[in-house]
């Protein structure tokens, strides 16, 4: 394993030119649904990238794609330069942690890691060492003699990486790697991906449909819609431009309203509300409007309000000091929302949000 | 909740059951050990010497070894080719494919004796003599359905994202059926394998139509029982036999027929 620490985003042009990943143009229909539509991106080494969508918006179909597990109709698929389009999966130096996890069943946990290795030809001492530095990793030390059947869901999500990444591929594919596992798993293993991935310096594709997911972990984002990508950016890109309705809705809360002429969208925490009668704030937006319903979420809650002006907007405050009692009370109560210009973003005219 | 009577009462009933369903059976295995040459109960005394006299006897022994070989051959068929169809039912969509998967289970569904003639005829107007061959066919037919349901069986149940899981970690085709989908598959094949070669082992109505004048095991019994004699005693024993041959075989292949870990658990 290699072990020296690297920067993830740093731009290594001197070790190769080429991104780890370039798709061109990538289309691949079934039947009549067209799941992957004229799709163009760039992996740089050593990046943490995120595919993030709905099902069905042709983000693990893309990730197949790049696994080998499907052939594209059209377009190309380079791994570090070299174009791999028609390259079976073996032949491919990229490794995929399963939704499912795919654990060989006949297989002990070591087995199962040292696999890659085995039908590799790698000597039987080296293979065992190194997939017993693979389970240390992702601290599965001394579970080597079980059958996957014997471990929790939390630890065989963890046999699946170390399986991936004891074969050092040049990038390594998750697809929804932890989409099985409650809350709490999900949000330490969100932490302990990234801080391997650091370790290892190595190039994660991930696929997820959970926002909050990828706005943690990701270096970049890519948005999908229908097959097509929507925007790509960081995680502040996406979150706080959202190029399109469907981004805006889709990562946050879709707060859109037009007003003269003019689409855009404002997030729910930069919204100010206010009792209707206090006097409008120099330099700040303003619209009144009423409380249609309040939702309380422990540590937040949040306000739907009906504009006198047309259209609603979500109102998101933190539970400072009020009960959930008082934040209740407010439903129905007429009131001021205010913002500030320059929290608020406009929308792309044209791409309709398809959800 | 049950009451203690009524309790009491199902326990005694599936007593008399299973009594009415095995007595003949352990009556038959008693026999194989009288001491005298007529059946009649109580009997006199034990002896083995029926065992000797059976184990001597030529017919019997013929009997046995083309038993042996008809079941052996129809079994290493119908591994073959279920598991072949198998895997082209599982793995592809072609036209004619819910016809093929009828075709293989027909044979379970039909008759023996619906089977038996068929053959025979086709036998009689292609002028094939009848042979031990003749019999592996007309066994393979049924063989090969318990092989294709056992291996289709495991391939629904086995998660199809271990194929692409090996693909992905760099096994060629060759090395993941080796590595991965064999093992998978085993312990499915070999209970459907210990299966397959009990139906054939005794099995009469077809064989009686696709062995001409060779004698199997079950055939042997059929006729001396019908001639009577003083083959009869002997008779138990081949019963005995055939029994044990074919029991076991089930046994084995009910307990691998267990979640051995192999099947998706979610």
């Amino acid at each position: 394993m290699a072990t020296q620490a690297q920067a993830p985003a740093e731009p290594a042009a001197e070790r190769s030119p080429a991104p780890d990943v370039r798709l061109a143009d990538l289309r691949k229909t079934y039947g009549d649904v067209l799941a992957v539509d004229r799709v163009d991106l760039e992996v740089g080494q050593g990046e943490f990238f995120t595919l993030l969508g709905p099902s069905g918006s042709g983000k693990t179909t893309t990730l197949r794609l790049i696994a080998g597990f499907e052939r594209p109709d059209s377009g190309s698929i380079e791994l570090g330069g070299v174009d791999v389009s028609s390259t079976p999966p073996y032949l491919r130096d990229v490794n995929t942690v399963f939704q499912d996890y795919a654990l060989f069943p006949h297989m002990t946990v070591l087995e199962n890691v040292a696999y890659g290795l085995r039908v590799k030809g790698i000597a039987r001492a080296e293979r065992r060492q190194k997939a017993e530095d693979a389970l240390r990793m992702v601290r599965l030390e001394g579970y080597g003699a079980r059958k996957p059947i014997q471990l929790s869901g939390g630890q065989r999500q963890r046999v699946a990486l170390a399986r991936a990444i004891v074969n050092s591929p040049r990038v390594l594919l998750l697809d929804e790697p932890l989409g099985a596992l409650d809350l709490k798993l999900r949000e330490q293993m969100q932490i302990e991906l990234k801080s391997i991935q650091n370790s290892l310096g190595m190039t994660f594709l991930y696929v997820t449909h959970d926002q909050e997911e990828a706005l943690t972990m990701s270096d970049r984002i890519a948005v999908f819609n229908e097959g097509r990508i929507e925007q790509i950016g960081s995680p502040e890109e996406i979150y706080e431009h959202p190029a399109t309705e469907f981004v805006a809705g889709f990562v946050g809360v879709s707060n859109v309203l037009e007003r003269e002429g003019r689409r855009f969208t404002v997030r729910p925490e930069k919204i100010r509300m206010r009792p209707e009668e206090e006097p409008q704030s120099p330099g700040l937006e303003s619209e009144t409007g009423q409380v249609r319903e309040v939702v309380y979420a422990g540590m937040i809650t949040r306000y739907l309000v009906d504009l006198e002006r047309g259209g609603e907007l979500t109102v998101i405050r933190q539970n400072l000091e009020t009960t959930s009692e008082q934040v209740l009370e407010e439903r129905g109560r007429r009131v001021r929302l205010e913002w500030r210009p320059e929290h608020t973003f406009t929308i792309e005219a044209g791409r309709e949000s398809h959800e | 909740m049950r009451t203690n009577g009524s309790r009491v009462a199902l326990g005694v009933w599936t007593g008399l059951v299973t009594v009415f369903l095995l007595f003949p059976i352990v009556l038959i295995m008693v026999y194989a050990f009288n001491k005298a040459t007529v059946q009649s109960w109580p009997i006199t005394g034990f002896s083995i010497k029926w065992f000797t006299k059976a184990w001597h006897n030529q017919e019997i022994r013929d009997a046995l070894w083309l038993s042996l070989k008809a079941g052996l051959l129809s079994t290493g068929i119908a591994i073959l080719l279920g598991t072949a169809a198998a895997f082209a039912v599982h793995r592809f969509r072609f036209f004619g494919r819910e016809v093929v998967s009828f075709v293989l289970i027909l044979p379970l569904a039909l008759p023996g004796i619906v089977t038996g003639m068929a053959l025979n005829s086709s036998f009689t107007v292609a002028g094939i003599d009848l042979s031990l061959w003749t019999i592996v066919v007309g066994h393979a037919t049924f063989c090969i359905v318990i092989v294709y349901n056992n291996a289709l069986a495991r391939l629904r149940r086995t998660q199809s994202s271990l194929v692409e899981a090996s693909m992905d970690l760099g096994a060629d085709g060759w090395q993941t059926f080796r590595f991965v989908t064999l093992p998978v598959m085993s312990t499915a094949l070999v209970s459907g394998a210990l299966l397959a070669f009990a139906l054939s082992f005794d099995e009469v109505i077809v064989t009686y139509f696709t062995a001409g004048a060779q004698n199997t095991l079950p055939l042997w019994i059929l006729g001396a029982i019908r001639h009577g004699g003083s083959t009869l005693p002997q008779v138990n024993v081949a019963v005995l036999v055939v029994i044990l041959l074919t029991l076991i075989p089930v046994a084995i292949s009910v307990r691998f027929a267990r979640d051995t870990g192999v099947l998706r658990r979610r």
